[in-house]
């Protein structure tokens, strides 16, 4: 178990370091323009050869890169080149935001999956066609259209929340709760209506195993054999759903951080990327792999728990 | 002048890993001649079956076939008659591709060998389907439309494509209904019959063997325990695990059958 | 060389695909989609970039039929010419994804090894990013060309293709066809292009219609977050717009965005259809209405008080398109107390399906239409599941065929074994443990401790199979069924399990239904043998009778095809011209 477990962590790690490097190499060899648009159009060549210097982009790339990497390893992820502040410090502000989001998201999502896809695989009937319909209205519909939708009818129409802006949940619980409602849900309805159909497979397929009739001919309950049996068999299933909806929504909220204006690490990445200030987005990119990192290792523990083929491997 | 040996399978052994599969395993098939291969599972007689049929490894022996080392060569790197090895595997379910029609399948061996062109191929097609007893109209229809013992008949004229002088046989009746194994059996004793084919046929299945075999080998954790005249070998064993083998399967007739069960008890015992 | 039959099997396919009317509904949207796309300058009426300054945010008429947007711009001209960017940027993704992946999925899935390991590896890499913030990070680099940033999507995407591509190819390759196309010399590029392509062409084009609806989603995304080109009328860009002027023309936002949707659900629609159309054989059709109650028999045989179970004229059938299809039509027999009753027959005999019914476990669907099962004289076809439930375990008990899928893989064999006697015999989990190592014991297991605490995978096939007679007999069971108990097992195997079933039925005082189709196994076994031919029983007698002088033809027919040569072959070499 915990060999299994070191295997997973280098394994992160060894993933860390490739594509935070292949990420540098892409993000720094298109830094030519970046003077120029951060000075804007009025600059003078002077001007914009000067901060070219200042920046250190007009080395070679392994020199920067090296920087960087040094830096990197001892979590020093270098100053923005257009905002005050180091990356480090501005990551520590803004991660909070978005995970709080993206993790009410993941919780919302998995429970209402849980629930849906659970349901129509034991009752089919109403609630098959329900899930059907869920997963195709969700798939369609944009998660930043969505919000669109969602600002013109709760904020503008009916006044009832707040279209924008973000409280923190230390500063006021309530604030906090308005300020994400909207966005948690544009978030999650693409999520539920993938997960809920993955988790009513995956259910399906653990009600239709033969040890099902054997239990069940053994005169074990149907609770028991759905919550403790079947469930249990289908969690590794509903484990990699979990996994790759986290990784879509930490994507989809860079969209919907900017549709509700929260000051998140995808607001934060939006802007980076239009003026070009690249410490920032290899910064982004590089919290980015850890948290998703991290998140797959609890999952793995988890898998690890349920499942025990993997467990004594 | 017909060779006295037709395959000489001489201290062949496969190793998987930490798997000692095959130890040391030596038989002989003759021209024309059924050697029947039992084994419960995990013998280690459909891993022989496929080095025979060069779609599995040998790691050290020699098969010699007609004269020609085919051991570890593939299908495509053989020559001759030891290129036109073929196969009818266990299931009818799996062996047929469920999505090409009966001609397709036929065709396949010869034209993929560049022997016939696709149209003659196509004419032969009716002659093979002929030869399996299925209707020549059999031959535009796809697996899903036939029976087990129908499939299994598309697999054996599939087998015949070539012409072959061998045909590796992995449990070609275990899947088969009790009645359509009898009629599938008789099948391929009327073809050797007639075309002279040699037959291995890999069974669990001892009654099996003996309807079909000329010669029986058993083997047991990779080893042939026992290689001899198949009414000895199915009749009269010698070794005590092909012994327990033959007295371990029930017979269709009650008071036989308790007469063996005691000797079997006897044997356990022992 | 197959050309003709896959022609018509296509044809076929994509036939029954339209006559879905989801399929067809979806399927004439997205043409409509794409012939608007095609044409878009015949059919918007204005220049898609075409300014207006009085019209900035104007109301629908006037000549802009959905009203114009932010710079004055008509809105329906836009949505038109958006259509072209939207396809062509999903085909860009869709094409690199799926070239990328199919090909990496279709060379690891056959070869594996190395490449298989590392291309793995690429791929979880790849999918461990959210794939819209490489793509902003990446903005500088690939600058506002908004294809280039779907090209990179589609690398992103290639995960996709690559697994579902490679786990389809990993469960074709074991398969016999295979084998059997490389022993007649098919090479490898000829095995994938023919055997493999074949299977994997369905599954792929759902995948297809997924990444494609994906990437129409993401492209308006990265749009409407302003990295695409300004100049080029986009569904995200108009959407940009939108927002931009939310407080003026809150309407603005409907139309890209319906737009987006429809396409993507029309896509969606058309992966289900044809994945409904994939799997129409194994899903258990409706029936149009339920059943009539299963009817009493008219004329009940009276009360035997030596039998145990008393079936009369049952009929059980499953939905089909037509209706209700019987698998067991009109079957009567008699279990006496302390019997051994052997239900013989060939497949789809229907022998499974009346020991089930017994049970009172049918496959999903299936009933018992009409008919009585007496139970210890009790009537139970028309118990409630509740009712049915106190019986199965406690008086009737099973015993699988296949002992490995029948264990719980995720629980201890101790659990298995526990769980059940306290439900049932309401007893406390260490009485319950002390009896489950007293049975496991019982049933010839070496080491009932350990195998108490192991998992169903660490034991054998033998093993298991002891340890679910051992689940059967756990609770003083009356009636065992069992069902082709033995015929996974090796034969030495066997003949152990069937002695220690012959043993504890003597010793538990029980009956036992034995559905086989091993003539040998009912020899050794059974005291009465019925068998059974197309849903019915043909014969029933003492085994002994039966053997002795069978009476229907069937019978002999199938005792007639029992191998047992007093001769072998004799070998003789052929002659040199059939050589």
């Amino acid at each position: 178990m915990i060999g299994y477990l070191l295997k997973r962590a280098g394994f992160g790690l060894a993933l860390l370091i490739v594509m935070s490097t292949i990420t540098f190499f892409l993000v720094f060899s298109g830094t030519e323009r970046v003077a120029a648009n951060i000075l804007g159009d009025n600059a003078s060549d002077a001007d914009i050869a000067a901060l070219t210097t200042e920046l250190g982009i007009d080395r070679p790339m392994l020199v920067q890169y090296g920087e960087w990497m040094g830096g990197a390893l001892t979590g020093d992820l270098g100053r923005a080149w257009t905002t005050p502040g180091s990356v480090t410090e501005i990551l520590a502000r803004r991660l909070p935001v978005t995970l709080s989001i993206v993790g009410t998201a993941v919780v919302v999502m998995a429970l209402v999956s849980a629930v849906l896809g659970i349901t129509a695989a034991v009752r089919g009937g109403w609630a098959d066609r329900l899930i059907q319909l869920v997963s195709v209205i969700g798939f369609a519909i944009p998660n930043f259209w969505l919000g669109l939708m969602l600002v013109v009818l709760f904020a503008l129409n009916l006044r009832l929340l707040p279209a924008t802006g973000y409280v923190s949940f230390s500063t006021s619980p309530l604030g906090w709760l308005a300020a994400v409602t909207l966005p948690v849900t544009a978030l999650v309805l693409g999520g539920i209506a993938s997960a809920s159909q993955q988790v009513r497979g995956a259910v399906i397929d653990a009600l239709s195993q033969d040890y099902v009739r054997t239990l069940r001919a053994r005169g074990v309950r149907s609770a028991s054999i759905l919550y403790r049996h079947a469930l249990r068999n289908a969690m590794p299933a509903a484990l990699t759903v979990l996994s790759v909806q986290f990784i879509a929504l930490l994507g989809g909220a860079a969209i919907i951080e900017r549709v509700f204006a929260i000051p998140g690490l995808g607001e934060l990445t939006v802007r980076s990327a239009i003026v070009g200030d690249v410490p920032v987005l290899m910064g982004v990119v590089v919290a980015m792999i850890i948290v998703v990192i991290l998140v797959n290792m609890v999952i793995d523990v988890v898998n690890a728990w349920v499942n025990p083929k993997v467990r004594l491997k | 002048m017909t060779a006295p040996v037709l395959l000489d399978v001489r201290g062949v052994n496969t190793i998987f890993g930490a798997h000692h599969v095959l130890k040391d395993v030596s038989f002989t098939i003759r021209p024309g001649e059924t050697v029947g291969l039992v084994g419960e599972s995990g013998s280690g007689k459909t891993t022989i079956g496929r080095a025979i049929l060069g779609i599995g490894p040998v790691s050290s022996g020699s098969l010699m076939f007609q004269g020609q080392e085919i051991a570890g060569l593939a299908p495509r790197e053989r020559k001759g008659d030891a290129a036109r090895i073929q196969a009818v595997f266990q299931d009818p379910y799996t062996s047929l591709n469920p999505s090409m029609t009966i001609e397709d399948i036929l065709a396949e061996p010869v034209v993929a060998r560049g022997i016939q062109s696709v149209s003659e191929a196509r004419a032969r097609v009716r002659e093979l389907l002929d030869a399996v007893n299925l209707p020549a109209d059999a031959a535009h229809r796809f697996p899903r439309e036939f029976s087990g013992g129908q499939r299994q008949r598309v697999a054996i004229a599939r087998a015949l494509a070539l012409q072959p002088k061998l045909i590796v046989c992995d449990e070609p009746v275990s899947a088969l209904d009790l009645s359509t194994q009898a009629r599938v059996l008789d099948l391929f004793v009327e073809l050797q019959e007639r075309t002279g084919v040699a037959y291995l046929f890999v069974s669990h299945d001892l009654a099996v063997v003996r309807h079909i075999s000329h010669r029986v080998a058993v083997m047991r954790g990779g080893e042939i325990v026992e290689f001899g005249e198949c009414d000895q070998v199915t009749a009269r064993p010698e070794h005590p695990y092909t012994q327990r083998l033959l007295l371990a399967a029930p017979v269709a007739n009650p008071a036989r059958q308790a007469e063996r069960r005691a000797a079997f008890r006897a044997l356990q015992k022992a | 060389m197959s050309a003709p039959a896959n022609t018509r099997e296509r044809t076929s396919f994509l036939l029954s695909v339209l006559s879905n009317p989801m399929g067809l509904i979806a399927a004439l949207i997205l043409l409509a989609m794409v012939l608007v796309a095609i044409f878009a300058p015949l059919i918007a009426p204005f220049e898609p970039n075409a300014v207006q300054i009085f019209k900035v945010n104007a109301a629908p008429g006037n000549g802009y039929l959905l009203g114009g947007d932010g710079s004055g711009r008509d809105i329906f001209s836009r949505l038109v010419y958006g259509a072209r960017n939207t396809f062509l940027g999903a085909l860009v993704a869709v094409t690199v994804a799926g070239v990328l992946g199919v090909t990496g999925g279709l060379f690891a899935g056959y070869y594996g090894k190395t490449f298989d390991t590392v291309s793995g590896w690429i791929a979880d890499g790849l999918m461990a990013l959210p794939a819209i913030i490489v793509l902003l990070a990446l903005f500088q680099a690939l600058g506002s060309s908004i294809y280039l940033s779907m090209a990179v999507f589609g690398v992103m995407l290639s995960p996709g293709f690559f697994r579902l591509t490679r786990n389809l190819v990993r469960g074709v390759k074991h398969e016999l066809y295979i084998d059997a196309a490389r022993v007649a010399g098919l090479s490898d590029i000829r095995i994938i292009l023919r055997h493999i392509l074949l299977v994997i062409r369905a599954p792929v084009v759902i995948q297809v219609s997924i990444v494609a609806g994906i990437a129409i989603v993401i492209q308006a995304g990265l749009e409407f977050l302003g990295l695409g080109d300004s100049n080029v009328p986009t569904w995200g860009g108009m959407l940009q717009d939108a927002f931009a002027n939310l407080y003026v023309a809150p309407k603005s936002v409907y139309w890209p965005g319906l737009a987006i949707s429809f396409t993507v659900a029309s896509l969606v629609l058309l992966a289900n259809a044809i994945r409904d159309r994939m799997q129409r054989g194994d899903a258990a059709p409706r029936a149009a209405k339920l059943p009539p109650a299963p009817t009493s028999v008219t004329a009940p045989l009276p009360a035997d008080k030596d039998a145990l179970l008393q079936v009369q004229d049952l009929v059980v059938g499953y939905p089909d398109r037509a209706g209700w299809k019987p698998v067991v039509k009109g079957v009567s027999l008699t279990l006496k107390r302390g019997e051994i009753f052997g239900l013989v027959g060939e497949s789809g005999s229907g022998k499974t399906q009346t020991a089930f019914s017994v049970l009172g476990l049918l496959s999903t669907g299936g009933r018992v239409l009409s008919g009585s099962i007496r139970f210890d004289g009790d009537e139970i076809t028309g118990l409630s599941e509740a009712q049915r439930h106190a019986l199965r375990g406690k008086r009737i008990a099973y015993v699988p065929q296949e002992p490995m899928s029948n264990l719980d893989p995720s629980f201890k064999i101790g659990f298995q074994l526990v769980e059940p006697m306290v439900t049932v015999l309401g007893i406390s989990k260490a009485e319950a443990k002390a009896r489950a190592l007293q049975l496991l014991a019982r049933v010839g297991l070496p080491d009932p401790e350990r195998v108490f605490r192991s998992y169903p995978h660490e034991i054998s096939g033998g093993m298991a199979q002891r340890v679910l007679i051992a689940g059967a007999v756990s609770c003083n069971p009356d009636l065992l069924i069992a069902d082709e108990p033995t015929t996974a097992l090796d034969v030495t195997v066997q003949m152990e399990v069937l002695e220690l079933m012959r043993d504890l039925q003597a010793e538990f005082g029980m009956s036992i239904i034995l559905v086989t189709h091993n003539f040998g196994v009912v020899a050794d076994m059974c005291d009465t043998v019925a068998v059974m031919k197309d849903g019915q029983i043909v014969e029933t007698a003492s085994a002994d009778a039966l053997f002795a002088d069978p009476q229907h033809d069937y019978t002999k027919m199938l005792l007639g095809s029992v191998l047992e040569d007093p001769e072998t072959r004799s070998y003789r070499a052929p002659e040199e011209s059939a050589a």
